[in-house]
């Protein structure tokens, strides 16, 4: 079987890798050991580091990915499988993320909240969105025809992804405790400082790489498990014919 | 589609006048799922006409899946699903004449329901305003939603698991905002002064899902 993508992919995927991992673990050497700990929230504060870039590529990049590539598999005019296969891999580190999301926040609210979780309005939205990436998976797994999954999911996702705006508002109003925006408040001027900014800009950077990567690598596996269901039907196909010629 | 959704729903609320299954089975479990409640909330009368308002709207959402089940149930068998996507009746049309029969069944459900809430529970309606219209949006909002999902497990062989798991947290906010509603409409729990603000919200849900519906319930129809 020959391999679907050039050479040069498989060296922009390595370097690709290369870098994200290097970049996350800078994140980490500067979160841990360089950058000072914080007045009020102590050693706590390293969390920050983390958690707003994994609930950003979560939250945002990847539902945002899974979601416009639905629409545009939906689209008659840029029908593509391409989409379809985008959106799976997409909606599927997305939830990997969103699970993080959920534990590294739980992390840092025992010790600052003293609860592992409170029905704060972003928990709930998130755990949320959490359960309707996971419908979205479910509805991946049916066995089936191809063209009917793509068209079912794309569709689900959709029914979704106009649902997230209006969890959002609803459970805003329904409570909020969670600490306001740090970064991209109001006014536009951050509230922290120097190396600290530095360090989260960093994880913002190092958080996005390593879900491209994933992602392309998450697409690559769906290309090959794609090929593999016509190649065993091939192969049972064959096996029927040489019973039919003895 | 105005004329096809009255063809639709007529025929699926004929069905159900002659088999009865909703009156006969999905009311009868709405009450238990009351019954099962007041069990678990204890002889009490105070816990349980404070959490009224959460428990009427957490057995509507239990209904509603077997509404919708029911709904889809009729399509299943002798091929009436391609019967119905050969008819050249509207797909918009179809989905609303879907809807509206399923919100017609839960209209029901929910006057039996909110009977069983008062009389059990011994919770008081202070504006039936509020009630009321939180009743027909939530519906319009859950058929709709209810229908949508429905249509996209219908083709597929584990649609009795697929369905709850997909439709109940999309449906979480009609949740949040129906017993925000009621509990200013019953005068209990943290509502606050005014229910206009739910009710807005529970319009835009059936609003947003209603045209959802109406767009994409052609190419949704090919997908079972």
């Amino acid at each position: 079987m020959t391999v679907p993508w050039s050479r040069r992919v498989v060296w922009t995927v390595r370097t690709l890798a290369v870098v994200s991992l290097l970049s996350v673990a800078t994140t980490v050497w500067l979160g841990l050991w360089v950058t000072p700990p914080d007045k009020v929230q102590r050693n706590l504060v390293r969390l920050v580091y983390v958690h707003p870039p994994i609930a950003w590529v979560a939250l945002y990049l990847a539902f945002g990915i899974a979601a416009v590539s639905s629409l545009l598999w939906l689209w008659s005019r840029t029908r593509s499988v391409f989409w379809d296969r985008l959106a799976a891999a997409s909606m599927e580190v997305g939830t990997v993320f969103t699970a993080l999301t959920l534990v590294t926040g739980a992390i840092w609210g025992r010790p600052t909240w003293g609860v592992w979780w409170a029905w704060d309005a972003r928990l709930t939205s998130t755990a949320l969105l959490l359960v309707l990436q996971l419908g979205y998976l479910a509805l991946r797994r049916i066995p089936g025809d191809p063209e009917a999954r793509a068209r079912r999911c794309a569709i689900g996702a959709l029914i979704a992804a106009v649902d997230v705006p209006i969890v959002h508002f609803s459970v805003n109003w329904w409570r909020t405790l969670h600490q306001g925006a740090t970064v991209l408040n109001a006014n536009l001027s951050p509230t922290i400082h120097g190396i600290m900014a530095w360090t989260l800009l960093l994880g913002f950077v190092s958080f996005t790489l390593a879900f491209a990567w994933m992602l392309t690598v998450r697409y690559r596996i769906q290309v090959l498990s794609d090929r593999l269901d016509g190649v065993d039907l091939d192969i049972a196909l064959r096996e029927r014919w040489s019973e039919g010629d003895e | 589609m105005w004329r096809d959704a009255l063809l639709v729903a007529g025929k699926d609320l004929r069905i159900e006048l002659r088999s009865r299954v909703v009156l006969n089975q999905v009311a009868p479990f709405a009450i238990v799922v009351l019954a099962l409640f007041a069990f678990a909330l204890g002889p009490d009368r105070a816990p349980m006409v404070q959490a009224a308002a959460g428990l009427f709207w957490v057995a509507v959402l239990f209904a509603v899946v077997l509404a919708v089940q029911r709904s889809f149930a009729l399509e299943a068998n002798d091929g009436t699903r391609d019967g119905l996507r050969l008819s050249g009746l509207d797909p918009a049309g179809i989905f609303l004449g879907k809807a509206a029969a399923i919100a017609v069944q839960l209209v029901v459900l929910e006057v039996l329901l909110a009977a069983g809430v008062v009389l059990f529970y011994g919770a008081h309606v202070r504006s039936y305003g509020a009630v009321l219209v939180a009743c027909a949006a939530g519906t319009a909002g859950l058929a709709a939603v209810g229908t949508l999902y429905g249509a996209l497990a219908a083709g597929v062989r584990v649609r009795e698991t697929l369905l709850p798991f997909l439709l109940l947290p999309v449906v979480a906010p009609v949740l949040l905002a129906g017993t925000r509603a009621w509990q200013v409409a019953l005068g209990t729990g943290p509502g606050g002064d005014t229910a206009d603000p739910w009710l807005r919200l529970m319009l835009v849900f059936a609003a947003v899902y209603l045209a959802l519906g109406v767009i994409i319930f052609g190419p949704l129809q090919e997908a079972s």
